[in-house]
């Protein structure tokens, strides 16, 4: 007699890798041909990124797409980056779901994919060709070449064809695969689309495409300055799993609870430490950390999670940052005004996050409405309908900021470009493809907040603009129109010409701030003209809000400058009369080309009311 | 001075003074829509109400319009001066070399011609401004006798003396161009449109119904209106007005007999009081089940609107407008052929000029 059990093992077999790919396509993002050829470049950019990234290199990726036959393509990706040891190169490319980052807690594109090996694999398995790979870890060093296949019975990476090279650069990885794929341009979830919308969360970059018909696209870096440098961190008290709680109590090194607590997360000192499971969860803060029975592993997890803790330390994030984010956003898409936001990190499931946002006017005015939307700094171009940050675009009424929307709700309607970066040690996405963000209520919160910001940001700008195109009007009146008039009536009955003063300082009744702001030689020149429209003579104290970075190198007549939690220059405006004006320049330092494109300009000692062009001195902050 | 430029002159002084008294110039216009509309017992027609809109130079539309105000005056003057006339559209192109305030549409210099109409209680022409022609015709037999541009007068008889097109009305119809000499018709018959103009010309309903086709061209120019008032008044014949059955139609018929809402500042010179509708009305789209279109949003909206114009104020026309509404259907007078080329002139014609009392049964 035998038992089912034992028929069912003898039918069981070792699945391999292979096999595991074939029954999982769809999951690895290798579902249709135009799908997989997209997987292989995405893995191959977002691999250079992350190593550029880890060892400060301003990126310069090249890919070249050559259709070999009607359904294959050869894909071909260099980078800049640091390299790879030698050592190592048959984990990364050869072994599947082998990945440096898998338990490192920092903000990496990397955890985001399966991993260049899949796409090592579906070359292998669509083609039946190995992957080449060059690499060279640095000066005087050597490049390194082989041929990658990998074993898919024992998962275990195949090099063959070794070979020393020379080359120029100092260091770099250059992967050439051969697979079965389909090229499809015009395409939302296109190569070209993935990479336009790389190059603008990664303005540091330099892409170049060049695609099979000859044609070369370069998304030129519209900055020199490398994204902040994400430290690793250890676990944040709250929300940690009580599973991965246990592992890290079996696996610690430390001898009491209290030291657990201190050594194995983040944000915990002693004081809080004996909070947590003295006064809370009535442990003893000596206790073995591996002897702890199931009741109290509980009732230290919960104590941690209900313990009060600072927010987990942001390093580990890596946030575009607002400047950044407006030039990327400019350099790929023609904008008539961008707002952007970059929010404070926050914590879901004991998981550090942050949400970043632009919202851009466009300057043509058929375009309709687009979503763009980022985990860590990759392009999600699919599913786009099941993501949080989709949910959270529509669930706000943006009536309200002057954008249309059927019914308050909706996608809005254009001409506008959102932008939503989510980051974080973890991003919480739908399913396994991660390509859509899933509904956490903390995570919505931020990103409605984030756009709320913009969406404020925009409104004052709108009211802004119309209150000049007002001042402007009203500047052609009085001195276009109006002596116009005089001057035909006069003429008419043949009578003197009068004096206009009064009647356009009636008409104006403002002063008239002005700004020009000029770049060259790495220096912005600022010119701010006022005029006084007003009936009387004025006198008041002018602010200019510059960046924290920046130098003032010059002013003209000299003012003062005060660095605090904003850096302002001021002048004291002695009176000006009736129809009078004066002007004021001054010349800032250490600043990039479009850091600084509108003066913001603040007044003191004056009915803001009178003033166009600048704002009352408490809505500096 | 000319008196014309006298009444234009006080205008710019206004401004002038305005100006030199250091105040924000502006000039007052009658407002000119159907909220400012009244009732003039003495003349029995539609003409404006008090309310004014104020053109300031505060607000950039408002200087531009006073600019402009002074510009066309001075233009004026300089034609009255010269012994120069010219056309609203060659006034309008004028207004190029004005730079920055030129006019951007013609729209734009019409209105302001009817501003100073109204300001200086003139007519266009004594501006030395003409329409261009409009080309509305007459068939019928009424002989007039014209001014022609070779200097003398001619008589032409609106019948004999035309082809099938008819005699066309000069823009200006004043007693210094053309004169009545002579009639023999019952009532005039004015048509909105030339497809039922040359109808009835062809039927030789003239003839037979003893009418003076006028053809109007669609909303009638003030020449048109102002030749069915001369001839209504000194031919001393009724005016019916025959249009399609909608609501621009109705409008056609209003302007003719209540007063335009553009032209109100000279209603009394321009509407005839007693001209009747002859259709097609709404009931007759009904009654003679005549084929219709559908009402679109447009047509509706102007519906509804008619239903709120003080003209339309009366239950012959609230009947009439709320039962297009509902059956949401209009019909052109041509329709009228589903009965047959004739049945205009031997059958619907005949029935309802005898219910308005004009032919005899």
């Amino acid at each position: 007699m035998s038992y089912i059990a034992e028929d069912l093992a003898k039918k069981q077999k070792e699945i391999s890798v292979a096999e595991f790919f074939e029954r999982n396509r769809h999951m690895l993002g290798f579902d249709s041909p135009t799908r997989s050829l997209f997987t292989c470049v995405k893995e191959g950019v977002d691999n250079s990124l992350d190593a550029c990234e880890e060892a400060s290199i301003l990126p310069d990726i090249t890919i070249a797409l050559k259709k070999e036959s009607s359904d294959e393509y050869t894909v071909e990706i260099s980078d800049n980056g640091p390299g790879i040891v030698k050592a190592q190169i048959g984990s990364v490319f050869g072994k599947l779901l082998y990945g440096s980052r898998f338990h490192s807690i920092k903000q990496s594109r990397g955890q985001q994919g399966i991993g260049i090996s899949a796409c090592v694999l579906y070359a292998q398995l669509s083609t039946g060709r190995p992957t080449e790979i060059a690499t060279k870890i640095g000066e005087g060093m050597p490049a390194y070449h082989c041929r990658v296949m990998i074993n898919t019975q024992k998962n275990r990476p195949i090099l063959t064809n070794e070979a020393l090279l020379h080359w120029d650069k100092s260091s770099g990885t250059h992967t050439k695969m051969r697979i079965k794929g389909r090229y499809v341009r015009e395409k939302r979830q296109s190569i070209y689309e993935y990479l336009k919308s790389t190059s603008v969360v990664n303005p540091h970059a330099r892409i170049v495409l060049n695609e099979s018909d000859g044609v070369t696209t370069i998304f030129e870096r519209a900055t020199h300055r490398l994204p902040l440098k994400t430290v690793e961190i250890k676990p944040h008290p709250h929300g940690i799993e009580v599973g991965t709680l246990i592992k890290m109590l079996k696996s610690t090194d430390s001898i009491k609870l209290i030291s657990f607590l201190v050594n194995e997360f983040c944000r915990i000192g002693y004081r809080t430490a004996r909070e947590i499971c003295s006064s809370r969860a009535k442990l003893d803060e000596n206790a073995k950390p591996n002897r702890l029975n199931n009741d109290e592993i509980r009732s230290l997890h919960e104590s941690l999670k209900n313990t009060k803790v600072s927010a987990p330390p942001s390093e580990c994030l890596s946030p575009i940052t607002e400047t950044l984010l407006k030039k990327g956003v400019k350099k790929e898409i023609d904008v008539d005004f961008i707002a952007v936001s970059s929010r404070e990190p926050k914590v879901y499931s004991g998981h550090p996050f942050l949400v970043e946002s632009s919202i851009a006017y466009l300057k043509k005015s058929n375009e309709g409405t687009r979503i763009m939307r980022f985990a860590n700094k990759v392009p999600l171009l699919y599913q786009q309908g099941d993501c949080a940050i989709t949910h959270a675009i529509e669930s706000i009424d943006w009536r309200r900021y002057g954008l249309g929307q059927k019914g308050g709700k909706g996608v809005p309607e254009g001409p506008v470009v959102f932008l939503l970066h989510v980051a974080s040690t973890s991003v919480p996405f739908t399913s396994e493809s991660k390509e859509a963000i899933a509904d956490i209520p903390g995570i919505v919160d931020e990103v409605k907040g984030s756009l709320r910001e913009c969406a404020r940001k925009l409104q004052t700008h709108i009211k802004k603009k119309e209150k000049y195109e007002k001042m402007k009007e009203k500047e052609e009146i009085i001195k276009e129109i109006l002596p116009q008039i005089a001057e035909k009536c006069s003429r008419f009955l043949s009578r003197p010409m009068m004096n206009l003063d009064l009647i356009m300082a009636k008409i104006m009744d403002v002063v008239v701030i002005k700004n020009e702001i000029s770049y060259s030689n790495n220096i912005y020149n600022v010119r701010i003209g006022i005029t006084n429209y007003t009936k009387r003579g004025k006198d008041f104290t002018l602010y200019s809000l510059i960046p924290k970075e920046s130098r003032v190198v010059e002013q003209k007549p000299k003012g003062s400058v005060s660095d605090g939690s904003v850096k302002l220059i001021s002048w004291k405006i002695p009176r000006i009369k009736r129809n009078g004006s004066c002007a004021i320049e001054y010349k800032l330092s250490n600043l990039e080309k479009g850091d600084y494109e509108e003066a913001e300009l603040y007044i003191k000692n004056i009915d803001a009311q009178l003033i166009d062009g600048a704002s009352a001195y408490e809505e500096v902050l | 001075m000319n008196t014309t430029v006298e009444k234009l002159g006080k205008i710019v002084e206004e401004i002038y003074d305005q100006l030199q008294e250091g105040e924000i110039p502006r000039i007052n216009v009658t407002t000119r829509s159907k909220s400012n509309i009244k009732f003039n017992q003495e003349f029995n027609v539609w003409k404006y109400g008090q309310k004014c809109g104020t053109r300031s130079a505060k607000t950039l539309d408002g200087a531009y319009i006073l600019l402009r105000t002074v510009s066309t005056i001075d233009f004026i003057k300089e034609m009255i001066e010269t012994s120069k006339s010219s056309t609203l559209r060659e006034m309008y192109y004028i207004s190029e070399g004005w730079k920055r305030s030129e006019f951007h549409s013609q729209d734009e210099s019409n209105r302001l011609i009817e501003d100073l109409e109204i300001m200086t209680r003139m007519l266009r022409e004594e501006f030395k401004l003409r329409p261009e022609e409009n080309g509305a015709s007459v068939i019928g037999n009424v002989t007039v006798e014209e001014k022609v541009r070779t200097g003398g007068t001619r008589k032409i008889n609106c019948r004999d003396d035309v082809g099938d097109a008819g005699y066309t009305i000069p823009y200006s119809v004043e007693n210094d161009k053309i004169n009545f000499k002579g009639v023999d018709a019952d009532f005039i018959i004015a048509i909105e449109t030339g497809g039922m103009f040359d109808r009835l010309a062809e039927n030789r309903f003239d003839e037979k119904a003893r009418a003076v086709l006028v053809h109007l061209k669609g909303q009638p120019a003030r020449s048109t209106r102002r030749l069915l008032k001369r001839m209504n008044e000194e031919l001393k014949l009724p005016v019916v007005v025959f249009t399609d059955g909608d609501p621009w139609s109705f409008r056609i018929y209003s302007s003719i007999a209540y007063g335009a809402i553009k032209t109100a500042h000279i209603s009394e010179y321009l509407a005839t009081p007693s001209a009747q509708f002859v259709g097609v009305t709404p009931s007759d789209i009904v009654n003679y089940d005549l084929p219709t279109d559908d009402l679109n949003d447009r047509d509706v909206d102007a519906l509804k609107s008619e239903l709120s114009d003080p003209r339309f104020n009366n239950e012959f026309w609230k009947g009439e407008i709320k039962l297009q509404l509902n059956i949401n259907k209009k019909a052109e007078q041509q329709a009228l052929a589903k009965y047959g080329l004739e049945y205009a002139t031997s059958a619907y014609l005949p029935e309802k000029l005898a219910g308005l009392g004009i032919l005899k049964r």
